[in-house]
């Protein structure tokens, strides 16, 4: 029972990044109705930006706590992910917003390869770790451990997703996002300035793709210059899960993905009579995906059902 | 010459083209070996490999326009039959021309097996499944290596037999009729007819009523099942097709190489090969074939920029191996922007993509998928 509600924290951790990460599809999805392959990458630059800062800091003679030696790297982080958000629509999308459906999708992919090489010919190839700012203290729930760390991850995704939410529903920019993304041409004709929201969706986005960035690399205490592909396809497909272009969806499908990777992570050694083991974890999102995706394309929240031309 | 080619004046200048092209084909690995050194013949077999291989997913993406980020699973499942039935990891010894059929449509088996459930889905939704699918594909090959030895995970599969062809073995350097033929140089001419043959089917396939039912579901799928075509089966029968050939490239890369492992496999691969096709122009097999050709010969002399660096610079700054993907990676953006339809496009695509009246516009739009 234990090790069900250790996986079950681990999970919800892991789900709250997922969802941040997903926020990013599924905005511009409902958007532009492109699955901005480079998103995971936005992601990986985030944290490769912050730990890069963090560790000139914490390598130099300043001695400041660590906490807010983080929390510099984490406000470098933001507006250089959303500066790279930026360039990317307006370089690599905007020309191709009227192309067959097919060319931007391939134009991201290029971005995405762009990314990853340069953020290794930059950081090189090898593991960045995280340097130990951030204390562990360890809770003890239901016989299961949670760390601060934990915690302040759930809480602050659930912060960010509020107020998401809030700015979505509730604010100008919000009620212009959902015109567009209902009808670019009638949004325009009512005066919403089109790409000026669709710059602001790419930046929000990027925005939270970075604070992901570095919840990740902190959580995992490692980055990669290629660790954005994994997390990239694993939020798609949370984005996908919870209906894609669906705000909310998106949030219920990070969280769902990342307790079933980890429920599905700690069982599938006893389910299969230990023929698989633990490693099969990033196998688990893509199944989900395809399950979804054939038996419920519009996902668990989507109201429009996904044309199946 | 290739102008010459497309258009023959007379019969008799086709012919001559004809003959003259044969000789440098089967003249250009000793060319090639004289002026470049043996490590290039090796490129060369490589070339013909990926021409193969372009012309696999051309059916899938550039006829049928179902754009396939997986292709690279059939690939790895063709090379790995060939391992598991002819090498001593499991000790069997099959001969090649009895494994290569089996990889190819053990591959197109897959091929059926991913299309049936997804091919009714959007085309970007159909890209990120079938790259899932090939992800899962390179998870399972890199460990299944327990409980039960399969795929021998990560290390791979190595001392596969090269391929043996009436008491020859295309291994090892021999002597045939006084000349000196190398273990590429044997490939070579085996993938050249390989090669040969898939232009061959493919142009076959292009005109045939299955290709020009693909094309119709590409341009307009509602309208190509209102003439009649059963959408779903010719959908599964070219991401079958595809598969087919991408499983036969594999069995001859296992061969070829003598050892594979799950990294040969990886999705770069598989965007690679779709770059092949995008950057020489989709769905058209000249194009195509020069796209293939062009992106396994670059990066090769992309190796003399480390030599340029040391020379001029004094030391190697940047790794030319690292830039290749860098530049790929470019290169996509910068010809989806600047010429969409590739370096040699075919006739009716070149009109598609720079259609000026507002009617061709639409008609671009939904070039791959109507919009609701």
């Amino acid at each position: 029972m234990d090790i069900f509600i250790q996986q079950l924290i681990n999970g919800l951790v892991l789900g709250s990044i997922y969802a941040l990460v997903a926020l990013g599809y599924t905005m511009v999805y409902g958007i532009l109705e492109l699955i901005n392959f480079a998103h995971g990458e936005v992601t990986m630059i985030g944290a490769m930006v912050a730990l890069a800062v963090i560790g000139a800091i914490a390598g130099s003679a300043l001695d400041l706590p660590g906490l807010l030696v983080v929390l510099a790297g984490v406000l470098v982080a933001i507006p250089a992910c959303m500066l790279l958000g930026f360039t990317i629509e307006k370089v690599a999308y905007r020309p191709l917003r009227r192309a067959p459906r097919l060319a931007p999708l391939i134009t991201a992919i290029g971005v995405s390869i762009v990314l990853q090489n340069s953020a290794m010919l930059i950081w090189g190839r090898q593991y960045v770790s995280f340097p130990p700012l951030i204390p562990q203290n360890s809770h003890e729930i239901l016989g299961a451990h949670i760390t601060d760390l934990q915690i302040f991850i759930i809480l602050l995704s659930t912060l960010i997703m509020a107020g998401l939410w809030l700015l979505v529903q509730q604010s100008t920019l919000g009620r212009a996002m959902r015109a567009t993304a209902q009808s670019k041409e009638v949004a325009a004709l009512m005066g919403v300035n089109v790409d000026r929201v669709i710059s602001a969706t790419f930046l929000i986005g990027s925005a939270l793709a970075a604070i992901a960035g570095v919840m990740v690399s902190a959580y995992y205490g490692l980055a990669h210059y290629y660790m954005g592909f994994m997390l990239g396809l694993k939020a798609f497909s949370a984005a996908v899960l919870g209906g894609i272009g669906n705000i909310a969806g998106a949030m219920l499908g990070g969280l769902l993905l990342g307790v079933i990777e980890a429920l599905g992570a700690g069982y599938i050694g006893d389910l299969t009579g230990g023929f698989l083991g633990s490693h099969y974890q990033d196998v688990f999102a893509f199944f989900v995906l395809i399950l979804v995706l054939v038996f419920r394309p519009s996902g668990l929240l989507g109201e429009r059902v996904a044309s199946r031309a | 010459m290739l102008d010459l080619l497309r258009r023959p004046r007379t019969r008799s200048q086709a012919r001559a083209a004809l003959i003259l092209l044969a000789v440098l084909l089967a003249l250009l690995p000793f060319l090639t070996e004289a002026a470049l050194g043996r490590s290039w013949v090796r490129v060369l077999d490589f070339a013909l490999l990926y021409v193969i291989l372009a012309l696999g997913l051309n059916i899938v993406v550039g006829y049928a326009g179902l754009l396939d980020l997986g292709y690279v699973a059939f690939y790895a499942l063709g090379a790995y039959l060939y391992a598991w039935l002819a090498s001593p990891h499991f000790g069997l010894h099959l001969p090649f021309w009895a494994v290569l059929p089996l990889g190819a449509a053990l591959a197109g088996v897959f091929g059926v097996l991913l299309g049936a459930p997804t091919l009714r889905l959007r085309g970007d939704y159909l890209a990120i499944v079938t790259l899932g699918f090939g992800e899962i594909i390179r998870i399972f090959m890199n460990n299944l290596n327990a409980p039960v030895n399969i795929t021998n995970g990560p290390q791979g599969i190595n001392l596969i037999d090269p391929v043996h062809v009436a008491g020859l073995s295309f291994g090892k350097t021999q002597q045939v009729l006084g000349l000196t033929l190398s273990s590429a140089h044997f490939y070579y001419y085996l993938f050249l007819a390989f090669t040969l043959a898939t232009i061959f089917i493919a142009y076959r396939l292009q005109d045939s009523r299955i290709g020009r039912a693909w094309v119709a579901i590409r341009e307009d799928e509602v309208a190509a099942a209102a003439m009649g075509i059963d959408t779903r089966n010719v959908k599964l029968l070219a991401f079958a097709m595809g598969a087919l050939f991408g499983g036969l490239a594999g069995g001859l890369f296992a061969a070829f190489q003598g050892f594979i492992s799950p990294e040969s496999f990886n999705l770069w691969e598989s965007i690679l090969i779709l770059c092949m096709i995008v950057l020489g122009g989709m769905g058209h097999i000249p194009g195509v074939i020069l796209g293939a050709l062009l992106l396994t010969v670059l990066p090769e002399a992309l190796r003399y920029l480390g030599d340029w660096q040391r020379l001029v610079l004094g030391e190697v700054l940047v790794e030319p191996t690292d830039l290749r993907m860098l530049l790929f990676g470019a290169a996509l953006v910068l010809m989806m922007i600047y010429r969409p339809e590739g370096l040699i496009p075919s006739r009716q695509r070149k009109r598609e993509f720079h259609a000026e009246d507002g009617v061709l516009e639409q008609e671009q739009a939904s070039l791959y998928d109507t919009r609701t």
